[in-house]
């Protein structure tokens, strides 16, 4: 019996006779991790949908212990062994933790009736081996996200499988969050488990991979040893040329503030806060999730009740009652959750870049032409890649729904630009040249709230730091001082504090 | 020109017109009878009526809800409205005034529908079940189960009257749907009730005042009943408070959804509820020529509605693959 647990012969897949994957034949072997890389669009999901049975190949088949598989959808993958965490999570809401790790696959008293005594047990021992801080009895929705990530770990690694698929898990984990995961990892590795990984985080794969595999616009461009493949070298065949500087150069911000935010406290959540952001400067939020950096800016936002808070935009006090207020007094949000609470999906492009900033465009009747003038401007500038101007935002690409949504909060002329995980489940390109529109703009005099949870983009992009802890505000970087290991100091606790 | 349009075009827009049109054709091959002008008239009068709400309730179903107390809604304005005109005498101010009055009091309901759907956090089907329990309730007491009769001659003279032969519950119909048409597609308000329906979260992100957008929704319906209540009671000049406009809700909501509109919101049209509405005409009409029972009408109305969200349910996924 040879060493490969899964063969894939020529696959291929057509949608609507464009090709997304062509003619891969590569082979896992059993107990590696292999990661997968390669720009948004590249094929890494076709290819993984198609292990995984969601998608048939056009073309090929799929070889599994040396046979050949068809895979009929999810649940046959499922049979022989495969599981998959997806990228988006896949929880139901309104359940409780445990009612979702074994949904579909309840374990059952004699009598027929469902075991919760024993699912709750095994659930306590899965989140005791996650090293996560979840009760089986709670419910989904009341859940953080890296919270929800790992019920989704759990329940892929609940059943014994030989093959598990992991579809950028660490987007919404903290650095904390993903050494356990990388542990699990490793741990799984031990007993025989062979996983499929993909990420855009090169660092990780290097970190975690035995080998990687690079796809390019569908095609299969290399299957190396991680070990003799730099980062650089990775970035350099996933985008086919030269990646130059991914971060734009920092400049010298100005010094008017633009948004000065006093005392602000939120039942429970954040524990007054103090902070002044000046024009054409960008101010870092890190910290670790759960810190109160998003509830920070949806408080600011007037989103969020508030118990207490003074703001004062370009010198002038605000009230900030309502979002209306907000946008008004000139901030704009770009919101973490992107499809939850940034974009409508099922929005035509132009609809959305203009949903907030709609009174420039009313006259009071809509004018149709200038919206769309002003949208084929972002579409130029941002390069966005849309069918059309009218495409739903459903068919774009993640990076491509993420410009979308940045064109959406700069479309008000905001003065104060609040980016909440800025550049979450894009890809390498459409990062830099989110981080070059970012600067851009702070260039142009706006002042940057940047709150992000990846520590290499708040090194590279902003000017000051502030590292948050439990809805606190625990120290301040600038210059020197912003880096990995002082902001870990600040966000663990180990420095600062009162 | 018209290749900008044409891709504007998706599959739910077109396929209550291509129904339509096949039913057209089918109904005039039916019978030698249905391709007269007054018979055409006659099926365009009968859907007004509901039609009429059926634009309101197009509001209220993309704005994500839903509005069941119409039908109720309608008799009792219209009854109201009868009240008033006799009261006042019956002359051309007591119709100014019936009109006053029941436009009032169709804002006055939906504003009340809304604020407990908006400020209240009630599911709007159990806010309206209850209204709709309400209006009836309400007209069947004041009319003591009976009828409201006009004694105005003006006030049914206006019910039955036509413009160049048109019934001018047609032309109202026709008239309301061109400014509504235009509120949902070239002003803001129309805009954000599609987002409001689409994804209340990012409506409410997007600085949209979200409860002030639905709260509206009812109130355009509550607003298109009072003209239907109005014209309704006119043209029969009276109304019966057990079974006035009784299953209206169902005809509204039916034309809505024919029309192309999805019952999860989001977007929708208010062509397409004319062209619902015109289609629900068309079969009765047609079932009528071929001597099937008046008592089967509402099963195939049944049929036709489910059918008509199962095509389309099947067109938007291959639309998304």
């Amino acid at each position: 019996m040879s060493d490969a647990l899964v063969r894939t012969v020529g696959i291929s897949k057509e949608f609507a006779s464009v090709r997304v994957l062509d003619n891969i034949s590569v082979e896992i072997r059993r107990g590696e991790i292999l990661g997968i890389i390669g720009e948004n669009g590249a094929g890494k999901s076709t290819f993984i949908k198609i292990l995984s049975g969601i998608y048939a190949p056009s073309a090929g088949h799929v070889e599994f212990d040396g046979k050949r598989v068809d895979l009929r959808g999810p649940r046959d993958a499922k049979r022989i062994g495969v599981s998959l965490i997806p990228q988006e999570f896949n929880l139901v809401e309104t359940l409780n933790v445990y009612e979702n790790i074994f949904l579909g696959d309840e374990l059952r008293l004699p009598s027929g009736f469902l075991d919760r005594k024993a699912m709750i047990r095994r659930t306590i021992e899965l989140m005791a081996e996650l090293v996560a801080q979840v009760t089986p009895e709670a419910h989904i929705r009341s859940l953080s996200v890296a919270q929800k990530q790992m019920v989704e770990i759990a329940k892929a690694i609940k059943s014994e499988s030989q093959l598990l698929i992991m579809d950028e898990p660490t987007t919404m984990l903290t650095s904390h969050e993903i050494e356990i995961l990388f542990r699990i990892m490793r741990d799984l590795r031990e007993k025989g488990v062979t996983i499929v990984y993909i990420s855009h985080k090169l660092k990780e794969i290097k970190a975690i991979c035995d080998r990687v595999m690079v796809l390019r616009d569908g095609e299969y461009i290399c299957l190396e040893e991680a070990s003799s493949l730099p980062i650089e070298e990775m970035a350099r065949r996933m985008v086919g040329r030269e990646l130059n500087q991914i971060f734009p150069p920092k400049s010298v911000p100005r010094q008017d503030v633009a948004l000065r935010v006093q005392g602000l406290c939120v039942e429970g959540l954040i524990h007054g806060i103090d902070f002044e952001i000046r024009c054409g400067e960008i101010l870092g939020f890190s910290g670790l999730i759960g810190a109160g950096r998003t509830e920070t800016a949806e408080a600011v936002m007037g989103i969020r009740k508030r118990q207490a808070g003074k703001f004062s935009v370009g010198g002038k006090e605000v009230a900030m009652r309502n979002a209306g207020e907000a946008v008004k007094a000139g901030i704009a949000y770009l919101s973490e959750d992107r499809q939850g609470s940034g974009i409508l999906t099922s929005f035509e492009v132009y609809k959305n870049v203009t949903l907030v900033s709609l009174s420039d465009y009313a006259g009071p009747l809509l004018r149709r032409r200038k919206e769309m003038e002003k949208t084929d401007y972002y579409v130029g500038q941002f390069e966005i890649k849309a069918p059309s101007l009218e495409a739903r935002l459903e068919n774009l690409s993640g990076g491509n729904q993420q410009k979308v949504s940045l064109a959406k909060s700069i479309d008000t002329e905001p003065i104060v630009l609040i980016v909440d995980e800025p550049t979450r489940g894009v890809d390498v390109r459409a990062k830099r040249d989110i981080y070059a529109f970012i600067r851009s703009l702070a260039d142009k005099g706006l002042a940057i709230m940047f709150i992000s949870s990846e520590l290499e983009e708040v090194i590279g992009m902003c000017d000051r730091v502030i590292v948050m802890k439990e809805g606190r505000i625990q120290g301040e970087l600038s210059g020197e001082r912003i880096n990995e290991e002082e902001i870990m100091f600040y966000a663990t606790g180990i420095k600062g504090g009162l | 020109m018209t290749l900008p349009f044409l891709k504007r075009l998706r599959p739910e827009n077109y396929l209550s017109l291509v129904a339509l049109v096949v039913l057209f054709i089918l109904s005039s091959l039916a019978s030698p009878y249905f391709l007269q002008v007054q018979n055409l008239l006659n099926i365009l009068k009968q859907v007004s009526y509901s039609g009429i709400i059926g634009l309101g309730m197009a509001f209220v179903i993309i704005g994500g809800g839903i509005d069941l107390s119409v039908g109720s809604m309608t008799a009792f304005i219209g009854a109201i409205a009868i009240l008033v005109v006799n009261a006042l005498g019956g002359g051309p101010w007591a119709i100014t005034a019936a009109w006053l009055v029941a436009l009032a009091l169709g804002v006055g309901a939906g504003l009340f529908n809304g604020a407990v759907v908006t400020k209240g956090r009630v599911a709007p089907f159990i806010v309206t079940l209850g209204t709709m329990a309400i209006f009836r309730s309400l007209t069947l007491y004041i009319g003591n189960a009976g009828q409201f009769v006009s004694q105005s001659d003006l006030y049914g003279n206006m019910g039955m009257s036509s413009l160049l032969g048109v019934p001018t519950a047609v032309l109202v119909f026709f008239g309301l749907a061109f400014l509504l048409s235009g509120l949902l597609n070239r002003t803001r308000y129309g805009r954000y009730a599609c987002a409001v329906g689409s994804n209340e979260k990012v409506a409410r992100y997007s600085a949209i005042n979200v409860d002030r957008i639905r709260l509206l929704t009812y109130v355009i319906t509550g607003a298109m009943v009072a003209v239907t209540g109005v014209l309704l009671s006119s043209r029969l000049n009276s109304v019966n408070s057990s079974n006035g406009a009784v299953n209206f809700e169902m005809d509204a909501i039916a034309a809505v959804v024919i029309g192309g509109t999805p019952m999860t919101g989001g977007r929708g049209t208010i062509w397409g509820v004319v062209i619902g509405a015109i289609i629900l005409g068309m079969i009765n009409n047609m079932l009528n020529m071929l001597s099937v029972s008046a008592y089967l009408q509402g099963t195939v109305k049944g049929l036709v509605i489910i059918a008509a969200v199962f095509i389309q349910r099947g067109s938007s996924k291959a639309a998304r693959s």
